[in-house]
């Protein structure tokens, strides 16, 4: 969770290190957008070799939501 | 499995034109600044050039055409096959590649026809100009692959609109008994049909007074239904599902290395895609040329056009071995191994 934590900072700019949680609101984190969205399911590709869709985004609200999606998709 | 490994087949020449009027997203003041600035780093289209009131997609490719013929000088009677691929046609009937036939002033002993197919069009295109050229007593063919998808889009629609750019492009084929042999893969799934779709103005929904009418759409997006309408997370994620395991299917079909290849030209729909798609297949990022930032995407004009803008002098002057893939409408998506020696290569056309 740290490591996935951790990626997502270095992909947006705008997050001040430390400051997302796992209980974190990732929508309220940044101005969430459709961009970002696939900024997300890149990241998430890319390192965990997982196919996360719109509705995965769309259900989970915190990091640790989308982390336990990742990991059920494993 | 649609696995074809097609012989005898040399590409001697690429050209590409666009229309001059270019615009810049930075320009783009439906949405704000930092989207904006958002959408050039990551979707990587700053600017593109859009074709004005007259300009078709076979205006784009005519020019593309003349120059590429003359440069080869080819003589036209020799051209047996035209295909035109796209899916920005002149009008709804005829076919737009017997007026292309006929402007070019080919020979009434030419086959021309239409494929209607958009970002994977390059391939399929290829593909099929190659297959039929094979069974022909003729020796040289003709591939016109380009579209105006501007005309389809609406100001109001961040999915679309900064992002498409029109181009026509023309590819000389000819027959090479020497020639490696192309190899191709090519897959579709058309329950994807909607994710990239212009719902009105074929016989499903026909034309009507409310098809004009503007509708507003999550996200802040107003179009009316003969727009084209994407949804990007379903198309972004069909990429990254899809394009890899094709590639590979194909290097292990005709038992190749990635290493073996000196260039991967995908198609240029977004950057993140790419990105992401090299990053999967260990790629040399320094051998997969982008073109998004100067002409956004092109539809089925990216790959040709990329190759022209951006591997120009090494296709004029050396030895080239290419990997194409191609993703998108359809859903459809497809990859071409192909070498090339030495062609036909001016610079991009503006008109």
């Amino acid at each position: 969770m740290e490591e996935f934590i951790k990626k997502i900072e270095e992909e947006f700019e705008d997050i001040e290190p430390g400051k997302l949680k796992p209980e974190s609101n990732f929508r309220e984190m940044f101005d969430w957008n459709s961009i970002n969205a696939l900024i997300i399911i890149a990241l998430v590709k890319t390192e965990y070799d997982v196919v996360i869709n719109a509705e995965d985004i769309a259900s989970s609200k915190t990091v640790s939501d989308l982390y336990n999606v990742i990991e059920s998709k494993k | 499995m649609s696995i074809f490994s097609i012989p005898n087949i040399r590409i001697s020449g690429i050209t590409a034109c666009v229309p001059k009027n270019k615009l810049s997203t930075l320009d783009y003041d439906w949405i704000p600044l930092k989207d904006r600035e958002q959408f050039i780093k990551t979707v990587g289209v700053e600017t593109r050039h859009i074709a004005t009131d007259n300009i078709t997609t076979s205006d784009l490719c005519f020019t593309a055409a003349e120059k590429l013929l003359s440069e080869l000088k080819w003589d036209k009677k020799d051209i047996s096959i035209l295909v035109f691929v796209s899916q920005s046609r002149d009008y709804i009937i005829p076919s737009t590649s017997g007026i292309l036939q006929d402007r070019l002033g080919l020979s009434h002993d030419t086959s021309s026809y239409d494929i209607n197919m958009g970002c994977s069009g390059y391939i399929y295109g290829i593909s099929s100009i190659a297959s039929l050229l094979n069974f022909s007593k003729g020796k040289k063919a003709l591939l016109l692959v380009g579209d105006v998808s501007s005309s389809n889009t609406s100001y109001k629609d961040k999915s679309t609109y900064p992002l498409f750019g029109d181009a026509g492009t023309a590819t000389a084929i000819e027959i090479d008994e020497n020639a490696e042999n192309i190899e191709i893969n090519m897959q579709s799934d058309g329950s994807g049909w909607d994710a990239i779709v212009i719902p009105d103005g074929g016989l499903r929904n026909p034309v009507s007074i409310k098809s004009f009418e503007y509708k507003k759409y999550p996200g802040d997006i107003y179009r009316n239904n003969v727009q084209v309408a994407l949804n990007g997370v379903e198309v972004f994620n069909f990429s990254l599902r899809e394009v890899v395991p094709n590639i590979k299917k194909l290097l292990k079909e005709t038992n190749k290395n990635i290493e073996d290849f000196d260039y991967l030209v995908l198609h240029q729909a977004n950057k993140l895609i790419n990105k992401t798609i090299t990053k999967m297949l260990k790629f040399d990022k320094t051998k997969v040329p982008e073109t998004l930032n100067k002409y956004g995407n092109t539809s089925s004009a990216s790959i040709p056009l990329t190759i022209v803008s951006e591997l120009r002098k090494q296709m004029t002057e050396e030895k080239v071995k290419l990997i194409l893939s191609a993703f998108g409408i359809g859903l459809s998506w497809g990859t071409i191994f192909i070498e090339t020696n030495k062609i036909v290569c001016p610079k991009v056309i503006e008109i």
